[in-house]
């Protein structure tokens, strides 16, 4: 008699779910964000292929203002799983300026990460794309499908979902229609670090506490990662500080907080006795009009 | 969080180790508001410590601002911004909860709201191995309760607690709560679950949730919690035949050919004996391969990677099975199905269906009958609506492995697909397969289809001659007919208005209908294509997937869709039959082009405006195609 674990159970789960979409679709991708639950992701689908590599492309939609760190682990990724690595950007926004500093979190996050990831989507064709999204994370996702459907123009209607019964997904598409597809849909944040922790798994060095140049904003630390597109307001202060961060993503809108994890169950031990939600980190969704579900429903991840 | 074990704190490595070995429990509440399972949801989330403290915080505001306790906490606030959402117009039809605690991971499926709750509730239930029913003290066992147990069962959930809720409200009364125990046994005798577990509880006061109330001291059973943490929900998984649907086949070089798929049932080691389906090819298991190195044994529930021996041919769809104890294979079932879909399910249309890693087309007959989810009752049944629930027979294209639901739900439940809009339109159980396929063999014939037409001196097809009624489709037929036979062609006519009076009398004009109508038209015609004739079909037949029915049942080039393209308009104007008339009067239910929809081919081989042509100009134009083809040769 061999009781599964539960995390066995939910790898397993992710394996059954990257094959299918594999099997019947004609040109998918892998939504790479750097992130935790990205190098989950790409673990789990080294093992459902293994020994093949993942018969698709990790595709990053590079606002250009990721951490530095974070560039290194992604070449290194794509170098140790033997997958393409494809990097869009949206250029007409990069000719615009636009940037953190100069046009806010909303609009930066729009066109250089909304927008182009769907520039992304059109131009490569992909018609299903893997990403990391749990549905503990957040409201909308609790009730979206692990198989969710996305209509030409890239719109989510949260009303119109396919009834997902047993372990069958329903894959049919009609042309110009594509997947957001996601694994992990029933993990949990604990589940997340418990796996790299037992699993071995590379993540960004900055998920691990250390000395780094930071300034206090708006009640956050920001850490400086590139001193010559760092804007500094009047009276800021850079500061050397113990910070770590919880979640990743463009440098001027990820907060660090101070910490002295510096292993992996020092970092699970602070998730566990924390006392704030885990995406307070996440300066993207304190723009309070713009719910998760109405930027899913434009084509936000 | 808000309240952590010390162990956290003083012990992380140790906390990380017993976490590791947690198992896994999935299950569903169901009952409604009322009965109070969003509370129940919430006090779970709340006593197994997944709260914030930011969240807490926000709570207990809450709920002294719109909760509806007073100065305590309104745990239903924590389980959804539900209201908030209905207020926006979303809907929520099954969202999925997670908690933990030491011993266990657990998944909730919740189905909040009354609409769509038998689709919701079965989409929940599905992956469930626990229901946990609710049960308000003061009313007993409802309408709702009997609704919820049958599709729990019918899901095969083998675990039920009976949650006998709001005991505070009847004074802790044991005499209430047994007679509702009793009252529930009698009941569910005949839904065969393994267990049936009565709880006597309050949600709201925590009442045998995690801890033994000291208000039920007649109660020597266990808390919920302790019940959800020990339950044994395996039923042997890993003691059944060997089962694993391939889903995709690895193959990364010429030295490496491995067979990917979740295991379904049983337990499989090196050198087992194996048999794969349909084709029963046998071989022997050469490794189980990971990314962490080879496995000794695997079981049910683990996705892995399978070598053979023997280089036998196997692909996507097919079944690896224990050799000594394979599954069935079949192509015609009896199945339980629930339709899903707004557009009620079609008899004799014909679906996608998806089983395991296999997706055939299925052709549903009409039920034998419907169940009543309220009082178990057959009823008789044309076709099933939304949320209805059926027996019915299954006919394939094809022979497919598989085993009844009952005995594995991964091997035996499938999912239907309308093949136009990619929906999920039903879901169905296999009950057992039907023995007659295996037992009406076709006469081989001796003398064939082109043997007859040979001696016609032509070339069968069947010209099937679609449009509004009163698009002059008959009369074109009639026309064409007469030229075929004076130039001493063999043909036959279908008229619609004719086979209605005759084979399809039966039949009226629902949807469902008219697919049988069609269907049967089909098989006539083929009959008569066989015969070596050319067949002129005349049917306004309105559904592409049914005119699609008629040409899969043809050889490619016998097949002609002819579209009389009249608009509206002028069928209306023309009204031969004065049908339109009584049609806009609501004389005629279901005319087509007036309260029942026409799909105009998208590709026919032929179109004939006739607004601009006579019938006589227009049959022309077809002869024309005939020759052309090779027809009259």
């Amino acid at each position: 008699m061999t009781d599964l674990t539960h995390l066995q159970r939910l790898e397993a789960e992710a394996i059954h779910i990257f094959r299918e979409v594999v099997a019947e679709t004609e040109n998918p991708a892998m939504l790479y964000s750097i992130g935790k639950d990205s190098a989950v992701l790409l673990h789990v689908a080294r093992k459902a292929f293994w020994p093949s590599p993942p018969p698709f492309p990790l595709v990053h939609v590079d606002t250009t203002w990721k951490f530095r760190a974070m560039y290194d682990f992604r070449a290194r990724m794509a170098e140790e799983s033997g997958m393409e690595l494809i990097v869009h950007t949206n250029e007409d926004g990069v000719k615009q300026g636009i940037g953190p500093f100069t046009h806010g979190s909303g609009v930066h996050t729009d066109i250089m990460k909304t927008v182009a990831l769907k520039q992304a989507l059109d131009t490569y064709k992909y018609d299903a794309a893997f990403g990391g999204a749990r549905r503990d994370e957040e409201k909308s996702r609790a009730k979206e499908r692990i198989f969710s459907f996305r209509t030409a123009a890239h719109r989510w209607d949260p009303k119109n979902q396919r009834p997902e019964l047993w372990k069958l997904y329903n894959a049919r598409k009609a042309p110009g229609e594509s997947i957001r597809v996601f694994p992990l849909s029933n993990w949990t944040e604990l589940d997340i670090w418990q796996y790299i922790y037992l699993e071995d798994i590379p993540i960004v060095p900055l998920y691990y506490s250390a000395m780094r140049p930071v300034v206090e904003r708006d009640g956050t630390l920001i850490m400086i990662d590139d001193p010559d597109r760092m804007v500094l307001h009047e009276g800021e202060i850079v500061q050397e500080k113990m910070v770590r961060f919880r979640t990743l993503g463009c440098w001027p809108l990820t907060g660090a907080v101070e910490s002295e994890a510096t292993t992996l169950p020092d970092i699970i031990q602070e998730m566990l006795l924390t006392t704030t939600s885990e995406r307070q980190g996440r300066m993207i969704d304190h723009d309070a009009a713009a719910s998760m579900e109405k930027k899913k429903q434009e084509g936000y991840f | 969080m808000a309240h952590v074990s010390d162990q956290i704190a003083e012990d992380i490595l140790g906390y990380l180790q017993s976490h590791e070995t947690k198992s896994l429990l999935r299950f569903i509440t169901c009952g409604s508001v009322d009965d109070g399972k969003s509370t129940l949801i919430g006090r779970l989330l709340y006593e197994s410590k997944m709260i914030f403290e930011d969240q807490l915080a926000a709570l207990e505001a809450d709920s002294k601002r719109v909760g509806t306790q007073g100065q305590e906490i309104d745990f239903a606030l924590l389980v959804d911004g539900l209201a908030a959402e209905r207020e926006q117009g979303i809907t929520i039809d099954v969202a999925y909860r997670f908690f933990s605690t030491d011993r266990r991971k657990f998944i909730v499926a919740d189905t909040p709201g009354h609409e769509q709750y038998t689709r919701n509730m079965a989409t929940g239930a599905s992956t469930a191995d626990v229901a946990i029913l609710m049960i308000d003290a003061r009313k007993g066992i409802l309408t709702q309760t009997r609704r919820h147990s049958f599709i729990v069962s019918l899901l095969g959930i083998r675990h039920v607690v009976l949650a006998i809720n709001k005991l505070d409200l009847v004074d802790y009364d044991r005499a209430v709560y047994d007679e509702i125990v009793e009252a529930y046994g009698e009941f569910a005798e005949p839904l065969n679950f393994a267990s049936v577990t009565p709880i006597p509880m309050s949600a709201l006061r925590g009442d045998n949730i995690t801890d033994k109330s000291g208000k039920t001291p007649w109660y020597n059973g266990p808390t919920l919690m302790a019940y959800l943490e020990t339950v044994e929900v395996a039923d042997g998984a890993e003691d059944r035949p060997f089962r694993m649907p391939v889903q995709w086949v690895n193959r990364p070089d010429l030295d490496f050919r491995g067979f990917s798929g979740m295991i379904a049932g049983g337990t499989i080691r090196p050198g087992d004996a194996i048999k794969s389906l349909p084709s029963s090819k046998e071989s022997t298991v050469r490794s189980i391969a990971t990314f962490n190195g080879e496995l000794d044994r695997a079981v049910a529930g683990q996705s892995v990677t399978i070598t053979l021996n023997d280089e036998i041919d196997i692909s996507r769809g097919d079944v690896l099975c224990a050799a000594d104890d394979p599954a069935p294979a079949a192509d015609q079932f009896q199945a339980h199905i629930l339709w899903m879909n707004e557009q009620e399910m079609l008899p004799g249309r014909t679906y996608l269906m998806k089983i395991g890693a296999t997706t055939a087309q299925a052709t549903v007959a009409a039920p034998k009958y419907a169940i009543d989810v309220n009082t178990m009752e057959h009823l008789a049944a044309k076709t099933l609506e939304l949320n209805g629930i059926g027996v019915c027979n299954l006919n394939l294209d094809r022979t497919i492995a598989f085993d009844p639901y009952t005995e594995n739900r991964d091997m035996g439940g499938f999912i239907l697909i309308d093949r136009l809009s990619n929906e999920t339109v039903g879901v169905g159980m296999i009950d057992f397969a039907l023995r007659r396929a295996s037992n009406i063999h076709r006469q081989a014939l001796v003398v064939d289809k082109d043997a007859r037409a040979e001696l016609k001196g032509q070339k069968p097809v069947m010209l099937w001659f679609t449009g509004l009624s009163g698009s002059g489709k008959s009369t074109i037929a009639n026309a064409l007919e007469q030229k075929l036979l004076a130039m001493g062609r063999h043909t036959t006519i279908l008229d619609g208005d004719n086979v209605r009076h005759g084979l399809n009398k039966d039949l009226g004009f629902t949807d469902a209908d008219r697919v049988e109508n069609i269907r049967r038209v089909s098989e006539v015609g083929k009959l008569m294509v066989e015969a070596g004739l050319i067949t002129l079909v005349s049917f306004i037949s309105p559904f592409r997937s049914e005119r699609r029915m008629a040409r899969q049942m043809l050889e490619d080039d016998e097949f002609v869709e002819v579209h009389v393209d009249t608009p509206l308009e002028v069928a209306e104007e023309r009204d031969v039959k004065g049908l339109y008339k009584k049609a806009r009067k609501g004389e005629i239910k279901n005319f087509t082009g007036i309260d029942s929809p026409y799909e105009a081919p998208l590709e026919p081989e032929i179109r004939l405006a006739t607004t601009d042509m006579t019938p006589d100009e227009a049959a022309d134009q077809l002869l024309a195609f005939l020759r052309e083809k090779g027809y009259l040769a």
